[in-house]
């Protein structure tokens, strides 16, 4: 089962230049949400952007992770947020 | 006869301007998710048709592999796909969700 651990490192490993925030939502290994900031969603449609972030966990998702709530950021939008420098993390 | 259950998706997609694949019905929505995208669409007044997946195994995995998305719920507009319950959500609090709903009727 995996681990919000493991759920961020799949993603930051696949999906280019990005950040991901994971918590297990019920404990359970298998309801997560997820915060993903990343360049490669510049320009591109919400439903696009999802898509980017479930090519990253490939089968893992809708298998194992059976839910993922999930936002998705460019790094200016999350810098507009947070107050932070455009760098996540 | 084998079953052609691409088709009959793009059918379903194309004879319906609003469309949601989801768990149960709207009536009865079977999943958490289901039920949020029900909650929006009713309360955008919208008018749609309403796939159970969870009645027919092959349309539940057919309608990932021709979106190449993972998850259920998905929501068609005018044949367009746009997306599962997170993007309704924002869509729906943008108020995008709306103004497509309403170009798709006819109204403005």
């Amino acid at each position: 089962m995996p681990t919000a651990q493991h759920v961020q490192e799949m993603i930051e490993t696949g999906l280019e230049n990005s950040r991901a925030i994971v918590h297990d939502m019920t404990g359970t290994g298998d309801h997560f949400e997820a915060t993903v900031i990343s360049s490669a969603f510049e320009g591109k449609s919400l439903v696009a952007q999802h898509q980017l972030v479930y090519g990253a966990l490939g089968p893992a998702m809708g298998g194992p992770i059976h839910a993922l709530a999930l936002k998705t950021m460019t790094p200016a939008q999350w810098a507009a947020t947070n107050g932070h420098s455009q760098r996540p993390g | 006869m084998s079953r052609n259950v691409r088709e009959e998706i793009e059918t379903i997609i194309k004879s319906n301007k609003i469309v949601v694949f989801m768990k149960g019905t709207p009536q009865f929505p079977q999943c958490g998710f289901s039920a949020t995208v029900v909650d929006i669409l009713d309360d955008c007044g919208a008018t749609y048709k309403g796939v159970n997946v969870l009645a027919d195994f092959e349309v539940r995995e057919g309608i990932k592999q021709y979106t190449s998305w993972p998850t259920i719920p998905q929501i068609f507009i005018n044949g367009e796909f746009i997306g599962g319950c997170d993007v309704a959500r924002e869509l729906y609090a943008s108020g995008e969700l709306q103004a497509k709903l309403n170009a798709a009727v006819g109204e403005s």
